[in-house]
């Protein structure tokens, strides 16, 4: 009987485990829906942007009150986890504190812990009261209605809860060590729960006991259920910024990617000896010709899929935006969004009818409408705010280049402009001849 | 008023068997805007008091394609790509000034990939070049004091890192240099880019060069510095919308150090 606390402990933590072990599998085949990008070069400098932008925060602080209050909830978050290896070693063998051997360092590592704990929930209840009652505009704009805003929300009273478990249980422990009850051994320094103690005095030790040990296992299962909550959320970005900033791309922002199958196609309109009716050479297929541009997520490469699942929905790209900002209806965090709901549905549609099966939708009309895309001006506000260095301006480009190429469906204006460079050599309607005017004018 | 400036063109130093220094890509908007047109003169007038031995490619030039890149026609832009390559690579060009953000963007990052490899300045990273080496003198003139604020363009600055050459320059002209709220990284659009400058914006509630020009007007400057043809014309235009053209002017940097040199 009693191992039951530990073996109902050992099954929690691997069905935890497990079942986000299979959602990673899951996100990891969705991204890989995307083609193929190579992101293998120059390693150094991608190290050192993941260094700079997502472990060391580079990017956030660039808004100074929302950057400096997640880095208090990313560091607490991060140092935290280190007891969090001490409550799975605890659970799993039946020990209590089996750190506390360290003695003066274990006093100041949970002293520090619960500094920590206490100022991530008052970053998270600024954060909650900044997002509800402030309601700062960027976390209200019409993406961020029903889910979006409840998924935020959400997120910021798991960490609430966790928070104040962990420092109730401290606090429980503490009265515990005390009336010197069994197994509660003189460990630990308590800077924060000490205060909350007293709110515990007089209480019996079985009561405490009860408190205590109701906290401990809570704390460590809402870590579980949270844990398992990141692939079901936007808050995915706390593992996956890492591998974003490192294969985020490195060139100048204004520098877009040349298609290499319009390439072949030009080449061969240049080259003077090419034959255009010339058969395919023995052994050569004659495979689809290659879509260009993207109408669906599966057009698009897989770093730009990485990107979406990796978007925490801070909106700081859309209040940069200046389309957004003069009420078009372009928003680039709901591009980021509308990718990555497409991409989730496209990957439960797999997992239901073991490949995907023509859902009569597609990213472009079903998601993302012609009009945002042409609103934007590829200022990239977006790209240099984005503090996890997301691209929203690479999928509207490539959706554009779908709209374009595909289906001709440009505005007609931009036809017109289109056609004068054709014709002319210029956007406007001018003779090439009349280029030099300007100097004897 | 008509003047005529000398420009040789790259066909006439072939001629002579000559090759010049640098190749000026005057762009679309240089060539045949009435606005950008003075842009283009003063440039060339600031190349011959420094003694630049420059050239254009005249007739030969043709659009970069970035409006038709940034439209989605790969196709289109590539055509133009590969033809302008073809003529700079034939005269062997080394070296690219323009005094065009999305020409110097185009040619410095999308034509590499396509054979074309030169070293692209945009016109304020030269002129501030030529000024280190001695051979053009700036001097504050009629601007010397004067409340002067720079809107950044995005193809210089957040697409390609040049934020300080427009700066300095306008701080040799011993002008009174004021920011934005939103300058440098944080710059707001003109409204322009991405093939906007060809099409009516999408609906909305207001127009981003208004929103810009505000930006512009809260600085109280008697002139807005620009650095492209584009943004010059979508600044001139907010400017109107708000009835200030009679106390604010729209001036390219390289307008201004010409002006102030009396050139």
């Amino acid at each position: 009987m009693q191992y039951i606390p530990n073996i109902i402990f050992i099954l929690a933590l691997a069905a935890g485990i497990g079942y986000f072990t299979m959602n990673v599998r899951k996100l990891i085949r969705n991204i890989r829906l995307g083609k193929d990008i190579d992101r293998s070069d120059n390693k150094s400098a991608r190290f050192k942007n993941m260094a700079k932008i997502a472990l060391g925060q580079g990017k956030m602080t660039r808004r100074p009150v929302s950057g400096f209050l997640h880095i208090i909830v990313y560091v607490g978050f991060i140092i935290i986890n280190i007891e969090v290896l001490e409550i799975i070693i605890d659970g799993i063998f039946g020990t209590h504190r089996i750190f506390s051997f360290l003695g003066g360092l274990y006093d100041f590592l949970i002293g520090s812990f619960e500094v920590l704990a206490f100022l991530v929930l008052v970053g998270v209840i600024i954060f909650w009261i900044r997002r509800n009652i402030v309601k700062i505009k960027r976390f209200w704009n019409p993406e961020m209605k029903g889910w979006p805003k409840n998924d935020g929300n959400l997120i910021l009273y798991f960490e609430m809860v966790l928070m104040t478990l962990f420092l109730v249980m401290n606090a429980t422990d503490l009265q515990l060590q005390e009336l010197g009850a069994d197994h509660y051994i003189k460990a630990g320094a308590y800077p924060i729960s000490q205060f909350i103690s007293p709110l515990f005095d007089g209480m019996s030790e079985g009561t405490l006991i009860l408190i205590e040990r109701g906290a401990w296992w809570l704390h460590i299962l809402g870590i579980l259920v949270f844990l398992n909550y990141l692939y079901f959320s936007k808050h995915l970005h706390i593992l996956l910024a890492f591998p974003n900033t490192y294969f985020a791309n490195l060139k100048p922002q204004g520098e877009f990617n040349n298609l290499e199958a319009v390439t072949k196609e030009v080449m061969l309109m240049m080259d003077p000896n090419a034959d255009p009716f010339a058969a395919p050479e023995a052994g050569e297929e004659e495979g689809e010709p290659e879509k260009f541009g993207a109408s669906d997520v599966t057009d698009l490469n897989w770093v730009q899929l990485m990107n979406s699942y990796t978007c925490t929905e801070c909106g700081r790209c859309t209040s940069e935006c200046p389309a957004n900002q003069t009420g078009k209806k372009l928003s680039p965090r709901k591009i980021m969004m509308d990718t990555r709901d497409r991409l989730q549905e496209v990957g439960d549609n797999i997992d239901k009818n073991g490949s995907f099966v023509d859902d009569g939708k597609q990213l472009l009309n079903d998601y993302i409408t012609p009009e945002e895309l042409w609103a934007c001006t590829s200022c990239n506000a977006c790209v240099e705010t984005c503090p996890v260095n997301i691209s929203p301006l690479s999928i509207i480009l490539d959706m554009r280049r779908y709209l374009v190429m595909e289906e001709s469906a440009a505005p007609s204006e931009l036809n017109v402009m289109m056609t004068n460079i054709e014709n002319n050599g210029a956007p406007w309607p001018f003779n090439q001849m009349d280029r030099m005017n300007w100097s004897n004018e | 008023m008509s003047e005529t400036l000398k420009v040789p063109t790259m066909a006439e130093y072939m001629a002579e068997g000559k090759k010049p220094e640098v190749l000026f890509w005057v762009g679309c908007a240089g060539s045949f805007d009435d606005r950008a047109k003075k842009i283009t003169k003063a440039f060339v007038k600031l190349l011959h008091s420094a003694n630049v031995d420059f050239a254009v490619l005249g007739t030969e030039e043709s659009c970069t394609g970035d409006p038709a890149k940034r439209s989605g026609n790969e196709f289109l832009f590539q055509m133009q790509a590969v033809t302008n390559i073809e003529v700079m690579n034939a005269y062997e060009i080394k070296k690219v000034v323009t005094a065009c953000p999305h020409c110097f963007n185009t040619i410095k990052n999308e034509y590499p990939a396509l054979g074309g490899n030169y070293e692209v300045m945009h016109h304020t990273s030269f002129l501030k070049s030529l000024l280190e080496e001695g051979r053009l003198t700036v001097e504050g003139g009629k601007f010397k004091g004067k409340r002067i604020t720079f809107h950044d363009p995005c193809y210089l600055g957040r697409a390609n890192n040049v934020y300080e050459a427009p700066r300095d320059l306008l701080r040799k002209l011993e002008v009174e240099l004021v920011e934005m709220k939103r300058c440098k990284i944080n710059g707001l659009c003109c409204g322009a880019g991405g093939a906007q400058m060809f099409k009516e914006p999408e609906p909305g509630n207001k127009d981003i060069n208004v929103e810009r020009t505000e930006d512009a007007l809260e600085t109280k400057p008697e002139v807005i510095a620009a650095g492209c043809p584009f943004c010059n014309t979508m600044m001139t235009d907010g400017i109107k919308s708000k009835e200030k053209e009679d106390a604010v002017e729209v001036l390219d940097i390289a307008e201004m150090i010409a002006t102030a040199q009396d050139l």
